[in-house]
């Protein structure tokens, strides 16, 4: 239990998708100017992770790793190199089902997630978590823990650069510096504040 | 179009990552030393080529409610022939860019590059158009590189340029750029340079601050 727990705080923490590996840049920069849209945004991620990363998780190890197809009857193929297309391709199917099955049964919160849904399968947060998953050779309840964690890290960065984006917006900002400029710099001291979680160990 | 224009206006003028806010993800990670860096870019500026190529060579067989996943059909079937390339010839820099040859995939500028030119244009000029836009966001992350490694740890592609203190030279090694959070504040300060070079990019701030008025006492 303890293992799975500290697992989930570096991920939040520690490890942060945006913030130490610049992972879902361009959502985190392109959709941080309300918080409102921030924290739908980052609500979409962290459950598109919880689903696809375990998801991938299984199709990995049933079907591509290296001799995992012994069950078939073929345990001297390996198929892990054809691992980026099925992730992207499982990635894509699982969004759109979600969409699908959002709109059906929870119109509030398909409405809630509106545009930001299909921009997920792009958003590299995905990609990078489950391809974290293969290279650290995670177990089925290691991936789904991390895969929240590092949601849970991603949404909570994106708030935040957003309540900080609304009030700056007011502020008096150099000609050069001003919206992008600005926010990099901003995420810049985002970045060096959590990484005084660094020597956190559960 | 002009070819010179095609090639180098992305450099410059209308680099993907300075104006376009095109795939500042995951490549940065990779900045902390130049001869990752490099490969890296030889990696992205190979794949958007080839990606920008092969989409406007079936843009107009594929239909237009299934052209994303076609796209990333394409980006993606690239990508493993770069990732398996490395891992023959260049196993050591492989492993350092780990997971970072995937996120190729999900690099926005390729996907916004095919989407946005290759869908438009012949084959020969989206094939210089990913070559371009390569460059511009090659030259993009070299400097941030060269930045990072030269002042943070005295080297460049391994070699000493700066002695360092701890070896009985002179230089002390800035710590902090090595770390993620310095290349958010490079980026951000080469923004700020682009935008004084060049005018037209700056953007219009949402509220104008009143000028101080103070009262003649």
């Amino acid at each position: 239990m303890e293992h799975y727990l500290s697992l989930f705080v570096r991920s939040i923490f520690i490890e942060n998708m945006a913030l130490a590996f610049f992972l879902g840049m361009c959502t985190f920069i392109a959709i941080s100017k309300k918080v409102e849209a921030a924290i739908g945004l980052g609500i979409a991620v962290i459950v598109v992770l919880a689903i696809t990363v375990p998801l991938n998780y299984l199709v990995y190890s049933n079907l591509l790793a290296d001799g995992a197809l012994a069950w078939a009857g073929y345990p001297e193929v390996d198929l892990s190199f054809l691992g980026l297309i099925t992730f992207i391709g499982i990635i894509a199917a699982a969004v759109q089902i979600m969409e699908m099955v959002l709109d059906k049964y929870m119109p509030a919160l398909y409405n809630a997630l509106g545009v930001f849904l299909p921009l997920i399968t792009v958003n590299c947060a995905i990609m990078g978590a489950v391809l974290f998953m293969v290279e650290r050779d995670y177990d089925m309840a290691e991936s789904t823990v991390f895969a929240v964690g590092s949601g849970v890290g991603w949404a909570l960065a994106i708030t935040a650069l957003a309540g900080i984006r609304e009030k700056l917006k007011y502020s008096d900002i150099p000609h050069g510096l001003q919206g992008l400029g600005i926010t990099f710099i901003t995420v810049g001291l985002m970045s060096l504040g959590f990484m005084s979680f660094g020597g956190i160990d559960l | 179009m002009k070819i010179k224009e095609l090639l180098f206006s992305p450099v410059l003028t209308n680099n993907p990552i300075g104006l376009q806010i095109l795939g500042i993800c995951s490549a940065l990670a990779v900045t902390s030393s130049l001869k990752v860096t490099l490969v890296m870019c030889i990696a992205l500026t190979v794949v958007t080529a080839f990606s920008n190529l092969f989409v406007s060579l079936v843009r107009n067989q594929i239909p237009n409610s299934v052209r994303i996943i076609a796209q990333m059909t394409i980006i993606a079937s690239l990508v493993i022939v770069v990732d398996q390339v490395l891992k023959a010839y260049a196993f050591e820099i492989s492993k350092q860019l780990s997971v970072f040859v995937g996120l190729i995939i999900t690099n926005c500028i390729v996907m916004g590059r095919a989407e946005a030119f290759a869908m438009k244009n012949p084959p020969g000029a989206s094939f210089l158009d990913g070559i371009g836009n390569g460059f511009g966001y090659s030259a993009m992350l070299i400097v941030l590189a060269v930045i990072r490694e030269l002042f943070g740890s005295g080297k460049l592609m391994g070699y000493e340029i700066l002695p360092l203190v701890t070896d009985g030279g002179w230089y002390v090694p800035n710590g902090l750029l090595l770390l993620p959070p310095s290349a958010f504040f490079l980026i951000g300060l080469i923004i700020w340079a682009m935008r004084t070079y060049d005018k037209k990019q700056v953007e219009v701030a949402e509220f104008k601050i009143c000028p101080n008025t103070v009262k003649e006492a």
